[in-house]
C-alpha cells in the first residue's frame, strides 16, 4: 500500500512538472511563432529612420516608439520617486526601528505589498478626483499621477529588499566599525551599505521589472491608446502594457494585431532582461560572500 | 550630536512612517469617496444586492461571486501542478535539474500578466469556443485556467522554500537509514513544512483574487451572477477597471470604491493569515 502511494506521488509530481513545462512552452512558442515576423526596427520606429525618431526630428506614427518611450519615462520616474523613499525606509527598518513600531510598520508594508495593483490604481485615481475637487481644473489623469501610483506599488518591495539585505549582514562586519569609534551613521554609510550594494541594486532592478509590466495601475491613472510621445508630466501617455491590452480587444486589421504580438515579445524581453540582470548581480554577490 | 548629524535619521524615520501612513490613507480615501453609497447602513445591501442600474440597484454581489469563483477554480487547477512541480524541484530531481527548474519558475513569474492574457485571447479562447464551451469562449473556465498558470510560480516558490528549510540533520538521518527521495518527501519534509504549504496556498489565493488583467481579458465581464464554470463572469478587479470610464458623480461610479474596499480588506486578511502561518513555520514543530 505504501509502495503504491510512494510510486503514485512520484508519477503525480513528474507529470505535474511536465504539464507546467508543456503549457509554458506552448504559450511562449505560440507568441514567438505569431510575433517573430514583427520583430525588427520597423516594429518600434515604423518607416522613420531610428536616429531621426530618437532625436525627435520626425514623429513616429506606425511604430511602437511612443509606447516604448512612454513606458521608459514612466518606469524611470516611478523608480526615481520610489527608490530614495524605499531605501530610506528600509534602512530605518533594519537599523533603527525596534519594538512595537517595528511590528506595526512591518505589518503595514506587508499589507501594502499584498494590495492588488488595481486598488493602488484606484487610489491614484481617487487622488486625481480629490485634487479635482480641491483645485478644479488643475490636474487630470497624467504621467505624474501614474508614476506616483506605480512608485507606491513597488515601494514595499524596495523597503523589504533593502531591509533584508542589511539584516543578513554577519554580526562581525556590523560591529567592527563602531568598535573603532565610528558613529552609527558612518557605519551605515561606509560599511553596511557598500557591503550590500549589489543586493540592494538587485532589489531595485526587480522592482523596476514589476513597474514595467504592470497594467492595472496605469490604465486607471492616465495611460491611453494614442497620445504620441510623452511631452509633459501633466499629460496622458502611451505605454507598452496598455498598448498590448488595448490591441487584444480593439485591433482593426492584421497589421495592428501583428504589432500587438511584437509588443508582447518586446515587453517580455524587457522583463526577462531585468530579471536576468537581478539574477546575475545576485550570483556574483553570493560568490563573493562565499570566498 | 548636532542637528545636522541627526538629519539623515529623521529623514529615514519620515520615509518609514510616511509609507506606513500612506497605507492607511489609501483606505480612508476610498472610504471618503465611496461614502455616499455606504452611509445609512447600505453596505450590506451593496454586497448582497444584484447589479441592475435600471432598478437603482448597485450591489457588487455578482462581482464578489465572480472573483471567488475564478480564484477558487484557478487554485483547484494550479494546486496539484504546483505541488507536483515543487516536489520535483525541492527533492525528487537531481541537483542540476532542480536549479534549472527553479530558474524557470522564476522566469515564469517575470513574464508580464498582460502577455499571458494576450496570448490566451488568441490561442486558448478560440480553442475553448470551438471545442469545449461554445459561446464566445470568454468565460470563467478560460480565465481560471490562465490564472492558474499565473499563480503557479508564487505557490511553487513558497512550497520549495518550505520543503527546503527542513532541518538538515533530519534529512541526513532519512538518507542514512536508506530512505528513498519520495519517502523523505512524504514522511519527513511534508509533515514538517505544512505551515509553509498552507501559506503558499493562501498567497496563491490572494494573488488570484487580486489579479485584474486575466479576468478582464478572458472572463467575459457579464454582470449577471454566474451559475456555471462556462458562464461569463465579472470580478471585482475587472469591475473597477470597467466602470472607471463612467460618469464621476453617478452611483454606479461609487460602487467601485465598495469593490476597492472589499479587495483591500480581503488582501489585508490574507496578509494577517500569512503572518500567523509563517510565524508557526519559524517555530520548530513536533
Amino acid at each position: 500500500m505504501r509502495r503504491l502511494l510512494e510510486q503514485g506521488v512520484a508519477i503525480f509530481s513528474w507529470s505535474g512538472t511536465l504539464l507546467l513545462l508543456t503549457v509554458l512552452l506552448v504559450l511562449l512558442g505560440y507568441l514567438g511563432y505569431r510575433g517573430a515576423g514583427a520583430v525588427d526596427t520597423g516594429l518600434i520606429f515604423g518607416t522613420i529612420p531610428p536616429l531621426d525618431a530618437l532625436l525627435l526630428r520626425r514623429q513616429v506614427f506606425d511604430g511602437l516608439f511612443p509606447a516604448v518611450a512612454g513606458t521608459f519615462a514612466l518606469v524611470l520616474l516611478a523608480v526615481g520617486l520610489a527608490a530614495p523613499v524605499g531605501l530610506a525606509a528600509g534602512i530605518y527598518m533594519a537599523e533603527y526601528c525596534r519594538g512595537r513600531s517595528r511590528q506595526v510598520l512591518g505589518l503595514f508594508f506587508d499589507i501594502l505589498a499584498g494590495l492588488p495593483s488595481i486598488v493602488v490604481g484606484l487610489a491614484g485615481f481617487s487622488l486625481t478626483i480629490a485634487l479635482h475637487r480641491l483645485l478644479p481644473g488643475s490636474l487630470g489623469p497624467c504621467l505624474l499621477i501614474s508614476a506616483l501610483s506605480l512608485g507606491f506599488l513597488i515601494l514595499p518591495y524596495l523597503i523589504r529588499s533593502t531591509q533584508l539585505a542589511l539584516e543578513s549582514l554577519p554580526p562581525a562586519l556590523r560591529l567592527s566599525a563602531p568598535a573603532l569609534g565610528a558613529t552609527k551613521l558612518q557605519n551605515i554609510r561606509y560599511v553596511l551599505l557598500p557591503a550590500r550594494l549589489s543586493a540592494i541594486l538587485g532589489g531595485i532592478i526587480l522592482a523596476t521589472g514589476r513597474a514595467a509590466e504592470d497594467t492595472a495601475v496605469i490604465m486607471l491613472t492616465g495611460a491611453v491608446a494614442s497620445a504620441g510621445l510623452p511631452r509633459s508630466l501633466f499629460e496622458q501617455f502611451e505605454a507598452l502594457p496598455f498598448f498590448i491590452y488595448y490591441i487584444s480587444s480593439q485591433y482593426s486589421d492584421p497589421d495592428e494585431l501583428q504589432t500587438g504580438f511584437g509588443a508582447a515579445i518586446l515587453l517580455s524581453a524587457v522583463c526577462a532582461v531585468l530579471l536576468l540582470g537581478a539574477f546575475i548581480i545576485e550570483q556574483t554577490l553570493s560568490r563573493r560572500l562565499m570566498r | 550630536m548636532s542637528t545636522f548629524g541627526r538629519l539623515p535619521v529623521v529623514l529615514f524615520r519620515l520615509a518609514a512612517f510616511g509609507s506606513g501612513l500612506l497605507t492607511i490613507a489609501v483606505f480612508l480615501l476610498m472610504l471618503f469617496l465611496g461614502w455616499p453609497l455606504l452611509s445609512g447602513g447600505q453596505f450590506v445591501h451593496l454586497i448582497a444586492e444584484e447589479w441592475s442600474p435600471d432598478r437603482g440597484l448597485y450591489g457588487v454581489f455578482p462581482m464578489v461571486i465572480g472573483s471567488i469563483a475564478i480564484a477558487l477554480l484557478a487554485l483547484c487547477f494550479s494546486l496539484p501542478i504546483s505541488l507536483g512541480t515543487s516536489f520535483v524541484a525541492a527533492t525528487l530531481a537531481p541537483r542540476p535539474l532542480r536549479r534549472c527548474l527553479l530558474a524557470m519558475v522564476r522566469f515564469m513569474a517575470g513574464i508580464p500578466t498582460v502577455v499571458y492574457g494576450f496570448v490566451a485571447v488568441f490561442l486558448l479562447v478560440p480553442f475553448m469556443r470551438e471545442h469545449l464551451t461554445g459561446g464566445s469562449g470568454l468565460n470563467i473556465l478560460t480565465a481560471s485556467m490562465i490564472l492558474a498558470l499565473l499563480i503557479a510560480p508564487t505557490m511553487i516558490v513558497f512550497f520549495v522554500g518550505g520543503l527546503g528549510s527542513v532541518e538538515k540533520s533530519f534529512c541526513l538521518a532519512v538518507d542514512g537509514l536508506g530512505g528513498t527521495k519520495v519517502q523523505k518527501l512524504l514522511y519527513l519534509q511534508l509533515p514538517q513544512a505544512w505551515p509553509a504549504m498552507v501559506a503558499g496556498v493562501v498567497m496563491g489565493l490572494g494573488r488570484a483574487m487580486g489579479d485584474t488583467l486575466i479576468s478582464l481579458m478572458l472572463a467575459g465581464n457579464s454582470v449577471a451572477v454566474p451559475h456555471a464554470a462556462i458562464d461569463s463572469g465579472r470580478t471585482l478587479t475587472a469591475h473597477i477597471a470597467l466602470v472607471i470610464a463612467a460618469d464621476f458623480s453617478s452611483m454606479e461610479f461609487k460602487s467601485i470604491f465598495a469593490a476597492g474596499m472589499i479587495l483591500y480588506v480581503f488582501s489585508s486578511v490574507v496578509v494577517v493569515v500569512l503572518r500567523l502561518f509563517t510565524g508557526m513555520a519559524m517555530r520548530p514543530t513536533g
